[in-house]
């Protein structure tokens, strides 16, 4: 089958072109050995089907990172290509479509964002630049759709050419130069409601509230969806699959079959959240509870993504995060995370270097509590007064920025500086938003619920055998001797592992002071994140360094809990 | 006058004249459309040694403050 592969500059709006060009079928392919995202999908080129690419962003064929070496790589296997390019900003796309039309491969050119180039009083001559290049360049606003028939047309128009002797950096800037300078017509224009608005996103002292403001709605917007669907939606499903699981179980009868699969009942009925078994909480959990919310963000996400924000949110961020080993987009990880974690870990992808992704969910997992928990840590502290929920909280900032500053210093590798370009502010298009966050679900779908099924099967195994209780009370002097916690509380720790905030909610009948409860549940939030996390965990960072994140998480517990008995129980 | 691209005051521009640092760097930045003789202005400069942001070819970019200070400029 022909390969055709879509290739540009970041933001230049090259997933909108392979949106347009594509059907239904698509997926979201890593490329081996690295986190690099591409997309996939079919297109019909006059009856014949050919497989269409979108490549990652790259500047140049010269790669600097990950993603231009990857981009690279699916270049060669190109019959066709399709060098989608920026007509508000020609010169510096023309770059790469130079080393494009030197490869020898066959080039069309996408001018695409055609629409905002004539209004910001862009004039581009693109017959004269077709003869300029030698290769088709066709006008097309991918967004609506305008000039994509065209550049499917054109598409047989080309053919190979002989591979050009590749040109020194120096000579192809020249070139671009005197190309520009003929074809292209910059009129002066005022600056617009946008331009504005986009200072104000950047400029620290209104930056930072719009931030703030933005981050409130984005949660408000995942909460209210996410609620939303799990009351119309997930839970009446799950009320229609009650009976046919009760009658499974009473079939069962009592044994170990039916503590694995249905787990114990509550009250002698099944209970979705507490009876851990594999086809009732080991089903409830991951579909019933978490996948609303995870459609919730990714649509969010995807519509702050496509509105350009997220770029200044990690301008601003950068202050902060830079002296924690990571870059401005380490703020994304950490907000998604508070959702969620599983998402928040998926995250940690938009960072570009093995420490800066190492760094930033080693701290995910350390120190960011997700909604579950915080709904459940503010239930069970908030009777005792807002100063004990307040001291939990500050403590994981504390502890946020104290291991960062640590991790930064002692994690080998490197931490890149920001640098990065802010697109204009565009309106997010409906299908679009609904195409990407349903391939985003399906790849959660893919890679997250096995891992998740899989450790809810690993401790129900546990549960069952009653290794969990033996650990138990292994561990019972060190929740004792070091936290000052009543050992009955080490199986709700334990229990932490599968889900945290049922993990708090065992802490209650416990009887303990308000300031054992604070060390109890700081230490639940930091020694380890739930399964589901982990499992996301190992597939991003790899065994190895998951091996070492964990290390990392189990001693920062210690630390944090013993510190936390001396200061709150004084002794 | 030659100064780094750090030392520009809000709304202040200049034209971009050479970079301190290896081929590696210098690309990157040529790449991203920070060019030799480049008109080049200073849109905000972020807190606690945080990055800048600059404008240059109508196109806005956020740089960390250790590669600025590799850009040198020189201003009217």
């Amino acid at each position: 089958m022909k390969k055709i592969v879509l290739m540009g500059n970041p933001n230049v709006g090259k997933s909108v072109v392979f949106s347009r060009l594509t059907g239904a079928r698509v997926i979201s392919s890593n490329y081996p050995g690295s986190t690099v995202d591409f997309a996939k999908g079919r297109m019909h080129i006059r009856g014949h089907e050919a497989e269409i690419i979108d490549a990652p962003g790259t500047y140049s064929l010269q790669a600097s990172n990950k993603a231009e070496e990857v981009a690279a790589l699916v270049l060669d296997q190109a019959d066709l290509v399709i060098n989608v390019v920026d007509a508000t900003n020609l010169e510096r796309n023309l770059f790469l479509t130079l080393e494009l039309i030197e490869t020898g491969k066959p080039v069309v050119i996408a001018l695409n964002i055609w629409d905002e180039a004539v209004r910001s009083g862009i004039e581009i001559d693109y017959p004269a630049l077709e003869e300029e290049l030698g290769v088709p360049v066709i006008p097309v606003v991918a967004l609506s759709g305008e000039g994509i028939r065209e550049l499917v047309n054109r598409m047989d128009e080309v053919s190979s050419r002989p591979v050009q002797h590749p040109v020194p950096d120096e000579e192809r800037w020249i070139r671009i130069g005197s190309v520009t300078k003929k074809v292209q017509t910059i009129r002066h224009r005022h600056p617009t409601i946008r331009d504005r608005i986009s200072r104000a996103s950047i400029a620290p002292i209104t930056g930072v509230p719009i931030a703030i403001g933005v981050i409130f709605l984005a949660f408000f917007t995942v909460r209210i969806i996410g609620e939303t669907m799990i009351q119309f939606i997930f839970d009446p499903i799950f009320g229609l699959y009650l009976p046919y699981v009760t009658a499974l179980g009473n079939w069962f009868g009592p044994g170990i079959l039916q503590e694995v699969l249905i787990g114990r009942l509550i009250d002698g009925e099944i209970d979705y959240v507490q009876s851990l078994g594999i086809l009732t909480t080991g089903l409830y959990v991951p579909l019933g509870m978490v996948l609303p919310y995870i459609i919730s963000f990714y649509f969010t996400l995807s519509i702050l993504e496509d509105s350009g924000y997220l770029p200044r949110l990690a301008t601003l961020a950068d202050s902060v995060f830079h002296r924690l080993g990571m870059h401005g987009y380490g703020i994304v990880p950490l907000f998604l995370g508070m959702g969620c974690n599983v998402p928040g870990a998926l995250a940690t992808r938009c960072l570009e270097t093995r420490k800066q992704r190492f760094i930033s969910a080693t701290l995910l997992a350390i120190a960011v509590p997700c909604m579950a928990q915080l709904a459940m840590i503010s239930g069970v502290l908030g009777p005792f007064g807002l100063s004990y929920i307040l001291m939990v909280i500050a403590t994981l900032f504390i502890v946020y920025i104290a291991a960062g500053l640590v991790l930064s210093r002692f994690v080998k590798g490197e931490s890149y500086e920001i640098c990065m370009e802010i697109p204009p502010y565009r309106m997010p298009d409906p299908g679009i938003i609904a195409k990407k966050t349903w391939m985003r679900v399906r790849g959660f779908l893919g890679e997250a619920i096995p891992y998740l099924f899989a450790g809810i099967l690993l401790v129900n195994i546990l549960y069952a055998t009653g290794f969990l209780d033996w650990i138990g009370n292994l561990f019972a002097p060190l929740t004792a001797g070091l936290f000052g916690l009543p050992k009955e509380a080490t199986t709700a720790l334990l229990m932490g592992f599968l889900r945290k905030d049922l993990a708090v909610g065992m802490l209650i009948p416990l009887g303990m002071a308000p300031q054992q409860l604070v060390i109890a549940v700081t230490v639940l939030t930091i020694y380890f994140p739930c399964v589901a996390t982990f499992a996301v965990l190992v597939r991003e960072l790899g065994s190895i360094d998951m091996l070492k994140s964990t290390a990392l998480m189990v001693a920062t517990a210690l630390v944090v809990g013993t510190g936390m008995r001396i200061i709150l129980l004084g002794v | 006058m030659e100064v780094p691209l750090t030392s520009l005051a809000i709304d202040q521009a200049a034209i971009v004249r050479h970079f301190i640092g290896g081929q590696h760097f210098q690309h990157k930045l040529r790449m991203m459309g920070i060019r030799e003789g480049k008109v080049v202005k200073l849109l905000a400069s972020q807190p606690l040694m945080g990055p800048i942001v600059i404008e240059i070819d109508r196109r806005e970019l956020t740089i960390g403050r250790r590669m600025a200070k590799h850009i040198i400029v020189e201003t009217a």
